[in-house]
């Protein structure tokens, strides 16, 4: 019996094992585990005249690489903008004349912020604020801009 | 015709009222085998050795599945993506249906047929040959001894399987979209470790196959413990496992989506 | 626990039981006293099984009460009750063995379930029970491998494994061939005997109860309807009894379940539709 039964118990065992490590191949391999160690990452904030459809969780992106997510999203009471949250990996620094701009995968994709650093060598720290930033391109307002512009036009030619 | 009627309202009252006993009976019986959890989990080896028939001779069906379902999911997501020129997100695609949804729902439905069928079945006709009697009459009871570790070898086998039918089912995908179809690696790995999400995606599903143990656990134990002690009785306990527990599964995976993911 | 050594061991006073409307017991009354092995007899369905669940405090009396060792069966909780049935073996009609267990396992369960023995004191007492029904030596075998009546032998030895001080016998006899039942029936006897229990063996088997058993009791009637030792049970000439002791067809028990007059049956159950 007790043989039998340290059978049974290596077995389990290895049924355990089996689960524990397909999670952690979830985790790894299919998941980015990175994107859950915020806790190491710094946070940065940045004002926007408007974030069009951005969400929390969205990737903050610089030169194409995932650099960090967006923690919160919130509005500014007295100036109206969208005071949106960054939650950067500890590895990457940014400089202080860094342009943050909302973006658009693709043409149906999602949003993301993207980060452009400057030539500045002070570099952001935790808590700081992104100064210069740039809106979401908004579809609708594109195409009145661009209907206005058509309309202006046509009359005078070149009147602008 | 009116009596037609009158009948028809009297077998769903009867319905009901049966229903309402059965649930009643259910809940208090719930906390019977929660109030003898201490027992159980204190005497880990009875636990185990559920495991090895629950969980461990379950990976077979689930592992073959898994591979299965990520390959299908793999051919018809495919065929809708490169529509719009996105054959990459494929990746994308199969891994949050898997974590999300497929994986701990089909885990659950295939446990419950596989698994709790044989729970119910095992304690039903434990309980038609006086077993449970005797055992009750030794002094000794029979939801510490015998359900409970059934109960808890189903809730600590669930997210266990679960996570390997997603794991093969995305190995499936694999198979399919970069070596048979041929989409990029790279672009297959990358494009889903970006959008899959530890926390919000892979917890929450494991999660989610933790409440369907729970459910397909405790439905199996207490359709078996409650069985008519006949053939017949055996026999229907075990069906009514299977259907209840694919209902209650279906059901609470609605209610843990909607939850989940509202925002 | 008041139970001095006069005191019946077992006491059941104006017993009433019943599923729904249908009343099994109505007015039981009736007492053992220690060391005595007492046969249960009555046609089937009168309850016979149902007064050892009293008894055992599997179910609980509507009216009266059913006393064991002094204590109210019916008053006590999950625990006294489990408490009172490691004092109590059962052996069940079909024995009830745990069939996914060995012969030796089976034995060991209540000990090891029970007790905190360490491991070599139980191989001893399991061997010793064992060898009390001799079948020492199918320890190793299981149970769908034991013959009717050694799988009954092993289920004796695994209920009087905590040498309880009442034992009861569900229908100890029932499809057995006769060299079987004569060994079960002495095992009861030698085993009560030995061990200075008290049992109570539910039965069909006339002939073997009176060779084993002190009184022997005839369930009928809702009630206890007589309470005879084996001598004055072959001597008696109430009807009922005689009817039983003799298994004649005709007597107080109808051959027939009540119903109406045949002719008016036919003539009801003639198509109507």
């Amino acid at each position: 019996m007790s043989v039998n039964r340290s059978k049974i118990d290596i077995v389990v065992g290895l049924f355990v094992a089996a689960g524990i490590i397909a999670v952690v191949v979830l985790a790894l391999k299919v998941g980015n585990l990175a994107s859950f160690d915020t806790e190491g990452g710094y946070r940065l904030e940045a004002n926007f005249d408007n974030i069009g459809g951005l969400k929390p969780r969205a990737p903050v992106k610089s030169a194409g690489v995932v650099v960090g997510r967006v923690e919160t999203i919130g509005l500014d009471p007295e100036t109206y903008e969208a005071r949106v949250a960054l939650r950067i990996f500890p590895a990457h620094r940014f400089t202080k004349d860094t342009i943050a701009s909302i973006l658009t995968s693709g043409l149906l994709g999602e949003q993301y912020v993207s980060l452009e650093a400057g030539g500045d060598s002070a570099y952001l720290g935790s808590g700081d604020r992104i100064a210069k930033t740039q809106s979401a391109m908004i579809l609708e307002k594109l195409i009145g801009q661009f209907l206005f512009n058509k309309a202006s036009e046509t009359p005078g030619g070149a009147s602008k | 015709m009116q009596r037609l009627a009158l009948d028809a309202f009297a077998d769903l009252g009867a319905f009901a009222i049966d229903g309402i006993g059965r649930l009643g009976r259910a809940a208090l019986f719930f906390l019977r085998v929660l109030g003898a959890s201490a027992a159980v989990l204190r005497r880990f080896r009875l636990v185990t050795v559920e495991m090895l028939s629950s969980g461990v001779r379950s990976v077979l069906i689930i592992v073959v599945s898994g591979i299965f379902v990520g390959m299908v999911l793999a051919v018809q997501g495919y065929e809708v993506l490169q529509r719009f020129g996105a054959s990459e997100s494929l990746g994308v695609l199969v891994a949050l249906s898997l974590m999300r949804e497929l994986g701990p729902v089909v885990t659950a439905l295939l446990f419950a047929g596989r698994a709790g069928s044989a729970i119910a079945a095992e304690i039903g006709l434990m309980r038609a040959t006086d077993q449970i009697s005797a055992m009750e009459m030794m002094a000794v009871d029979p939801v510490a001894r015998v359900v409970g570790p059934r109960f808890y070898g189903a809730v600590f086998s669930m997210p266990l399987l679960s996570a390997m039918f997603s794991v093969m089912g995305i190995v499936g995908a694999w198979l399919i979209g970069v070596r048979l179809i041929g989409i990029d690696d790279g672009a297959f790995w990358s494009q889903m470790q970006a959008a899959v999400d530890v926390r919000h995606d892979i917890l929450n599903g494991l999660f989610k196959s933790l409440v369907f143990g729970v459910a397909a656990g405790f439905i199996a134990v207490f359709e078996g413990f409650h069985a008519v002690p006949t053939a017949r009785g055996v026999s229907s306990a075990t069906t009514r496992t299977v259907v209840v527990s694919s209902l209650t599964v279906l059901f609470l995976d609605f209610i843990m989506t909607a939850w989940m993911f509202r925002g | 626990m008041p139970a001095s050594a006069t005191e019946p061991l077992i006491d059941l006073k104006g017993v009433r039981f019943g599923h729904g409307s249908r009343t099994i017991f109505d007015g039981v009354d009736l007492s053992i006293r220690r060391g005595q092995v007492v046969a249960l007899i009555g046609s089937s369905g009168v309850g016979k099984t149902t007064l050892l669940r009293l008894i055992g405090g599997q179910i609980r009396a509507q009216k009266g009460s059913v006393r064991v060792a002094g204590v109210n069966v019916g008053e006590l909780d999950r625990k006294g009750l489990y408490a009172l049935r490691r004092r109590m073996g059962m052996l069940f009609q079909q024995g009830a063995l745990f069939t996914d267990l060995s012969v030796f396992e089976n034995v060991a369960f209540p000990y090891r379930e029970n007790t905190a023995l360490p491991e070599a004191l139980i191989r001893t007492l399991v061997l010793m029970k064992l060898q009390t029904v001799g079948l020492r030596g199918a320890a190793e075998v299981m149970p769908s491998e034991l013959s009717g009546g050694m799988a009954r032998r092993v289920a004796l030895a695994r209920a009087i494994a905590l040498d309880p001080m009442l034992m009861m016998y569900d229908e100890p006899f029932t499809g057995l061939d006769p060299i079987s039942v004569g060994m079960i029936g002495r095992l009861i006897r030698r085993i009560n005997d030995a061990f200075g229990m008290t049992s109570i063996v539910v039965t069909h088997d006339l002939n073997e109860s009176l060779l084993i058993a002190d009184r022997v009791i005839l369930l009928a009637e809702k009630r206890v309807y007589a309470d005879l030792t084996p001598a004055e049970l072959r001597s008696t000439d109430d009807p009922f009894v005689r009817q039983f002791v003799d298994g004649a067809f005709e007597g107080p028990v109808p051959f027939h379940y009540p119903a109406p007059p045949l002719v008016e049956d036919l003539y009801r159950a003639a198509p109507r539709s």
